[in-house]
């Protein structure tokens, strides 16, 4: 079995029965005393249960000494399994090949968090690391007892415990446990997600003495994707299943009032489902659904149109009441009184604009509802909250509901996969059979939750000598956190929101994140209400590095108005205020990488109607640092921007698998420039109208930069933090402060698209 | 009314029945089984349904079952096997490629037809071969790798 990442056809008892002979339990459960005492300690034939606070929920050794490592998070593509896979057979001391990751099954993980944050190594890997440590001491002193010599005197060579003095002296994993569950307490802090942390006595090794983690190991679930050999959750399919597609309105807010079935009487099995908000309808055939989608008539109810214009839209961010104000950190000094003394003071303003995930795919999602249990398999990042939504939804115990988790066609944070989930499960119950539903292209770019749209004010105060004394930075949107980043709550999904229940939108914003050492320094964050409280397509929520492309971009454009302003070098004035140490080592190589040629901006004395210009921009995100260089071409004719190349300097901490970063990094900057020139969710005062690719353009391979060159800085000595999206938020400030470099012009409102740029121009 | 279709499918003939307006799409995934042409946009757009019709690229999608006649039908899970890869297959696997994967069958049918057609082609030409067709993880950087990777076991 190659593909490390899927648990759907292995379930774990089955895994450890297919190493070899499962060791049948004899009475009562072993515990751990009675297993001590007979001789054979910490193995247990029957499963403890699956609780954060068991080594067995993260760690077992099969029949045929393979390693089963069970993990609460998954891999939206970027190969995280490989880098966990990494982490464990270096603290167990097994070759890497002998090290399967399951991900994400609720059956055989615990609630790790999923995919969140870029978390996966952070908090969900360091979690592993203990456990797998952990699970080498257990089998250390395992092998004591039967070797009968001290454990201080064995150590472990590819999955053998032997004796340091003599390697005849040995025992593999295989014959101490293989095949039975470690039933080992571990120190668990009782929590669950993200935070969850069970340590046990063992301590990880010395980075110094690491030799797989740190390489550049392959991943294995390339060739079954080339081959056609991969099962995506849409490839899904169980017997007697149906399929689904949901209908949404043409006005957001109007709910069906009158649904005529007969209208799709003519097509084979078609039926409808209606309750409240909800519709939907089912066939037996995939085509036949889509058709009955699109021939039902529905009668909506009048509902207002709910949006203001397009155009009028940052007009209503700036002048809508905030719902909720956060100055984080602290503010540094006095802000207000430090303006009153200035001698000049810089501010500009910034705009962002709705984007959606846009999933290659639009979600989907097959429920199967049996004997009172459910089954749903799903390309969610987070399985377990969404059994929380179901169980919830369908008001059954959350133990009776089984998430699966199978790759989806896409993940970017908080797209539509959790509420394809939860539509799946409702229209599964209602017509009694399992149900296949995936929404159709218009509902995956029209109707996923949306990244905020959001304006940043920042401004300064400068002394007479041109000194910044005073910073201040505002951030006013949409919240992120409108609908929560995971389905488990159903007012959070549009299952539960077009049934009736109650709402709890929720606020959440940010600020940069960055060390600039000003003495004075307020930055801060407002959220305002939803411009439709309930099923609304411009709900929002996450979105790759949620945020942080926004704030980024205005507050590291603003520190390039700065730096222009007083005719200083882009990173000369950065470096000028950073105090962080690995911030300017970042910046530095970037610099170094690049051939930085130290200047102010904008590049004079270009002529002709193609300008060239370079931008740098850095931002922290949870401990990672990355710093970029866009060098970029304007057209001055008709605002095409052409970004040549990047230069990224990227420090997360240890390095686990430098390959992993590198291809993650690339896409990060892929979609970063996407988001940057063309991305803006469109829509009238009834509905978003950006429904597909011609309506939500992204990034051509035409206009895909020749060059992405990364500079990996790697700090073994430092506990590793994300890669997945922190190389996003940059993106669009470096791209700007480039164009200010080629023009003297700059641009304060993403998308930087052809006619924005022209119009900035001229 | 459904009607009776005998379509060449990687070399075999597969006999289906099926309302002659439905997609090739759905035939292939859900008559056929054939997973891998995957629905992406139904609209001609994104190219994840991409499946070689005689030959040439064509939108699964958006061609109706009851167009394709004897025509020959190529996957690809007909492209090529972990035995007999084809170059593109070994060039997406030495390159790493994919994230989520799902839209690889664009990029691989599309780029295989060209390269078939195309030797020793230019980066220019390449891309332009490629122009429209979308990978939303943002792999792109790496599928030029791949497809020049490819272009050059190919001579």
């Amino acid at each position: 079995m190659t593909r490390h990442e899927k648990s759907t056809t292995f379930s774990r008892r089955s895994l450890l029965r297919a190493g070899g002979a499962l060791v049948v339990s004899i009475g009562a459960p072993i515990t751990l005393d009675t297993a001590r005492a007979a001789g054979d300690a910490i193995a247990a034939s029957v499963k403890p249960p699956l609780m954060p606070d068991q080594l067995s929920s993260y760690i077992a050794v099969n029949a045929d000494g393979t390693i089963s490592a069970f993990f609460g998070k998954m891999d939206m593509g970027q190969g995280l399994f490989v880098a966990v896979g990494q982490i464990v057979a270096e603290e167990l001391d097994v070759p890497f090949k002998s090290v399967k990751v399951f991900m994400g099954d609720t059956a055989s993980s615990v609630n790790q968090g999923g995919a969140s944050g870029s978390t996966g190594l952070q908090q969900g890997g360091k979690q592993m690391r203990v456990a797998a440590a952990e699970a080498r001491r257990v089998l250390v002193e395992m092998a004591a007892d039967k070797l009968g010599i001290p454990a201080d005197e064995l150590t472990v060579t590819d999955g053998i415990v032997h004796a340091k003095s003599d390697a005849t002296k040995s025992v593999s994993y295989a014959d101490l446990i293989g095949g039975r569950y470690f039933n080992v307490q571990l120190d668990w802090n009782k929590k669950y997600g993200n935070p969850l942390y069970a340590p046990g006595k063992a301590q990880p090794k010395d980075p110094k003495e690491h030799k797989i983690v740190g390489q550049p190991i392959r991943r294995e679930d390339i060739a079954p994707k080339v081959f056609a050999q991969e099962n995506f959750c849409t490839d899904i399919k169980v017997p007697g299943m149906v399929h689904a597609r949901m209908i949404r309105p043409t006005v957001a807010g109007a709910v069906p009032v009158k649904v005529d079935e007969a209208s799709i009487k003519d097509i084979p099995t078609a039926t409808v489902v209606w309750d409240k908000g909800f519709l939907g309808v089912v066939a037996d055939r995939e085509w036949d659904a889509i058709k009955a989608s699109q021939q039902l008539n529905v009668e909506w109810s009048a509902a207002a149109p709910p949006f203001p214009s397009q155009a009028a839209l940052y007009d209503h961010i700036r002048s809508a009441s905030p719902r909720k104000r956060e100055v984080e950190p602290k503010e540094a000094g006095n802000v207000d009184d430090a303006f009153k003394t200035a001698a000049r003071v810089i501010e500009a303003e910034y705009e962002w604009p709705f984007q959606s995930h846009s999933s290659m795919g639009p979600a989907c999602s097959l429920v199967e509802i049996k004997d009172g249990h459910v089954t749903c398999w799903s390309g969610t990042q987070k399985s377990h909250f969404v059994r929380a939504g179901i169980a919830a939804i369908l008001n059954m115990p959350e133990d009776n509901v089984h998430v699966i988790w199978t790759p989806g066609p896409g993940s970017y944070g908080r797209n539509d996969a959790d509420d394809a989930a939860m539509d799946a499960a409702v229209l599964a119950k209602a017509v009694g059979k399992p149900v296949r539903l995936q929404y159709m292209r218009n509902q995956g770019t029209g109707w996923d939750p949306k990244g905020p749209a959001s304006i940043h004010k920042a401004r300064v105060a400068l002394d007479a000598q041109g000194n910044v004394i005073a910073y201040d930075f505002l951030s006013k949107g949409f919240s992120r956190v409108d609908v929560d980043t995971n389905g488990s709550k159903p007012y959070d999904t549009l299952a539960g929101q077009t049934l009736g229940v109650d709402l709890k939108s929720g606020d959440g914003f940010g600020v940069p994140a960055e060390s600039y050492a000003f003495a004075n320094k307020r930055t801060a964050w407002e959220t305002i209400a939803p411009l439709l409280d309930r099923a609304s397509p411009l709900r929002s929520s996450h979105l790759r590095d949620p945020v942080g492309p926004q704030i980024h971009f205005a507050s590291e454009s603003f520190m390039d108005e700065v730096a222009a302003a007083l005719n200083m070098d882009a990173i000369a004035f950065r470096l000028r205020y950073i105090k962080d140490a690995r911030d300017a080592a970042v910046i530095k190589a970037a610099a170094e990488k690049a051939g930085w040629q130290t200047r102010p901006s904008p590049h004079k004395g270009q002529t002709g109607d193609k300008v060239s210009g370079r931008g740098i921009a850095y931002a922290q995100r949870n401990g990672t640092r990355v710093a970029m260089i866009a060098e970029v071409d304007v057209d001055r004719r008709n605002g095409k921007i052409h970004v040549r190349k990047f230069t990224v300097a990227h420090d997360c901490g240890q390095i686990i698998n430098p390959d992993g970063i590198r291809m993650t990094v690339e896409g990060n900057i892929v979609q970063g420039v996407s988001r940057t020139l063309w991305e803006e969710v469109k829509f009238s005062q009834k509905n978003v109208t950006s429904v597909d690719w011609m309506t939500y353009p992204i990034l051509d391979i035409t206009e895909t930069p020749e060059e992405i060159d990364v500079v990996l800085i790697n700090h073994p000595e430092i506990a590793p933090s994300g890669a997945g999206e922190p190389s996003s938020r940059p993106v669009a400030a470096a791209i700007a402060n480039a164009i200010f470099d080629a023009t003297g012009v700059r641009i304060r409102r993403v998308p930087f698209s052809p006619d924005h740029v022209k119009a900035a121009l001229s | 009314m459904d009607q009776r279709f005998t379509l060449k499918v990687n070399g075999k003939n597969r006999t289906v029945e099926a309302d002659p307006d439905t997609p090739l799409l759905y035939v292939l995934r859900n008559d056929i089984g054939l997973n891998n042409p995957h629905f992406g946009c139904g609209l001609a757009q994104c190219g994840a349904c991409t499946v070689h019709f005689n030959g040439q690229p064509i939108r699964s999608c958006v061609t109706p079952v009851s167009a394709v006649g004897d025509g020959k039908i190529l996957t690809l899970a007909g492209l090529g096997t972990p035995e007999k890869p084809h170059p593109l297959q070994k060039a997406y696997i030495e390159e790493e490629v994919p994230q989520c994967g799902y839209c690889i069958n664009g990029w691989i049918m599309t780029a295989a037809a060209f390269l078939r057609d195309k030797k020793k082609p230019t980066d220019a030409e390449i891309r332009s071969a490629l122009e429209g067709l979308k990978c939303r993880c943002g792999t792109h950087v790496a599928i030029l790798r791949a497809v020049k990777r490819a272009a050059a076991m190919m001579g």
